[in-house]
């Protein structure tokens, strides 16, 4: 679905990313994860067409990423609700962007925000709701949108270890009971192992990728209880610490 | 009900209340015709409203009001501009950080010969007071907008107007509504002095031209009356403030 080739990206003339290539399958979930400062986020800016690639191809569907593609669900770090619309307004808001009538508006997003378990909350503003809930209207918002590529950076960094696991468990859930694709950027071990089928690792010095890892043990909800999931966190941690003493 | 909830509640007449009674007070000790009652000038207030206190208040109240509409107008479309343009920004707020601390009021002199005595010199020197406040607010209050909210807002597919519609507009207002009321408060003041020059209407002349009658009782009953002004467009604003950003409200509540 998603093709990058040599592709390079950076801010005026300082390359973030140099001769890149990546491919990730329809329905499929890719983590991407590195050290800060390695352009993990600039590459998830550039699939989303926030930026644009300096050189190189970026493609979906063998089409060249343009600026608001229309299938494309973005949430970005701290979430971006706006705090001046309740739970249900933000939720609604990218299908009054297009024009959705009022009756069909009104039906997704109540069937989106029962499904997250936040229908109750929807009078409420986002500055009364909790980190975990407030994520939980993010997602909200783009799944309304029925988006065929989610695209998330590091979307639960900021939640405690529960919050964080319980989003976890409903994103795998939704991406089990959707046709959707998820790339997602993190600096959280288990989160990847977790949630990316494909765990791409990303390196600072090359400015590129260091490896890309098959994980096969994605899927089960109960993977964090087994020893398994324990030595694939292990594998990552060693890839990841492999390049950074190497510097 | 005690105290604390009353003063609560009631706000503007337990402000009221204190303020009688320090009037009442040093008129008793004071004993002399520049501090008249409070008693007769309320009397004396009501009296002269129906005769033509009314008419001066009304005066003023269009100016204001004009001046704000024009000032609301201008002072938007160019923050709005600059706040999101920022090679223009950058080639005129140097000029706007010159003129925005000088006294507009300096000015009146040279407004009153380009634009005649009447209403038009006094409307402009109120519009330049709040132009200038209001087009500080909203070009900050884009700026200090996160490029994420940009970024979120557009990936769901909003186009130019919409991200005015639901982002810019509604993040500016409560700022706006703020520098508003601090900016009527100056105005005010502004124009009283303007309203003591070539005019025989407006609520500045009235206050003047008891004091040089000595009726000090009608003097105070003016005094009363661009009070009231003031807190009607105070309480205006309030209004508007609670209809249009009740999340501010609970921004506060929360932190």
């Amino acid at each position: 679905m998603i093709t990058l080739k040599r592709l390079e990206m950076g801010y005026g003339k300082v390359n973030v990313l140099k001769d890149l290539n990546l491919d990730i399958k329809e329905q499929s979930t890719c983590a991407i994860i590195g050290p800060s400062g390695c352009g993990k986020s600039t590459l998830l800016y550039g699939i989303a067409g926030i930026m644009q690639p300096s050189s190189g191809q970026l493609l979906i569907h063998d089409q060249p990423v343009k600026e608001n593609r229309k299938e494309t669900g973005v949430i970005l770090q701290h979430y971006g609700l706006l705090p001046w619309k309740t739970v249900w307004k933000n939720a609604a808001l990218g299908l009054k962007l297009r024009g959705v009538p009022k009756q069909v508006i009104e039906e997704k997003v109540s069937d989106v925000l029962r499904k997250l378990h936040i229908y109750e909350l929807r009078d409420k503003y986002p500055v009364q709701l909790s980190g975990g809930q407030r994520q939980r209207v993010a997602v909200a918002r783009v799944l309304a949108i029925e988006p065929d590529l989610l695209l998330m950076d590091e979307p639960f960094s900021s939640l405690d270890a529960i919050a964080r696991e319980s989003l976890q468990d409903l994103l795998l859930n939704i991406f089990n009971n959707s046709k959707l694709t998820i790339v997602f950027v993190t600096h959280n071990i288990e989160e990847a192992v977790f949630l990316g089928q494909k765990i791409v690792i990303m390196d600072q010095g090359s400015k590129n990728i260091s490896h890309v890892l098959k994980n096969d043990l994605f899927g089960d909800q109960t993977l964090r209880n087994k020893p398994d999931f324990y030595r694939l966190c292990t594998d990552v941690r060693h890839s990841l610490q492999e390049k950074t003493t190497s510097l | 009900m005690s105290i604390q909830t009353f003063i609560y509640k009631y706000k503007t007449l337990y402000g009221s209340l204190i303020i009688l009674l320090t009037w009442y007070l040093l008129y008793w000790f004071i004993n002399s015709p520049i501090i008249p009652s409070p008693f007769v000038t309320i009397i004396e207030f009501f009296s002269l409203l129906t005769d033509d206190l009314l008419l001066h208040i009304l005066v003023s109240l269009y100016r204001i009001i004009l001046a704000v509409v024009i000032s609301l107008v201008l002072g938007i479309s160019v923050g709005l501009f600059l706040g999101i343009n920022d090679k223009y920004d950058a080639w005129i707020s140097p000029m706007i950080y010159l003129l925005y601390p000088v006294p507009k009021i300096a000015f009146l002199p040279v407004l009153m010969i380009l634009f005649g005595l009447g209403d038009t010199s006094k409307v402009m020197l109120v519009t330049i007071i709040i132009f200038f406040q209001i087009l500080v607010t909203t070009r900050d209050s884009v700026k200090g907008l996160s490029r994420e909210l940009f970024f979120s807002i557009k990936s769901l597919g909003a186009n130019k107007l919409q991200v005015y519609q639901h982002l810019i507009i509604p993040a500016v207002l409560p700022k706006l509504l703020t520098a508003l009321r601090i900016s009527i408060g100056t105005s005010i003041a502004v124009l009283f002095f303007a309203e003591n020059f070539a005019t025989t209407h407006g609520i500045g002349y009235f206050i003047m031209d008891s004091w040089t009658r000595v009726d000090y009782v009608q003097m105070f009953a003016g005094i009363i009356a661009i009070s009231l002004l003031g807190l009607i467009l105070f309480k205006s604003i309030d209004i508007m403030e609670n209809r249009l950003c009740k999340w501010i409200r609970l921004e506060k509540i929360n932190e």
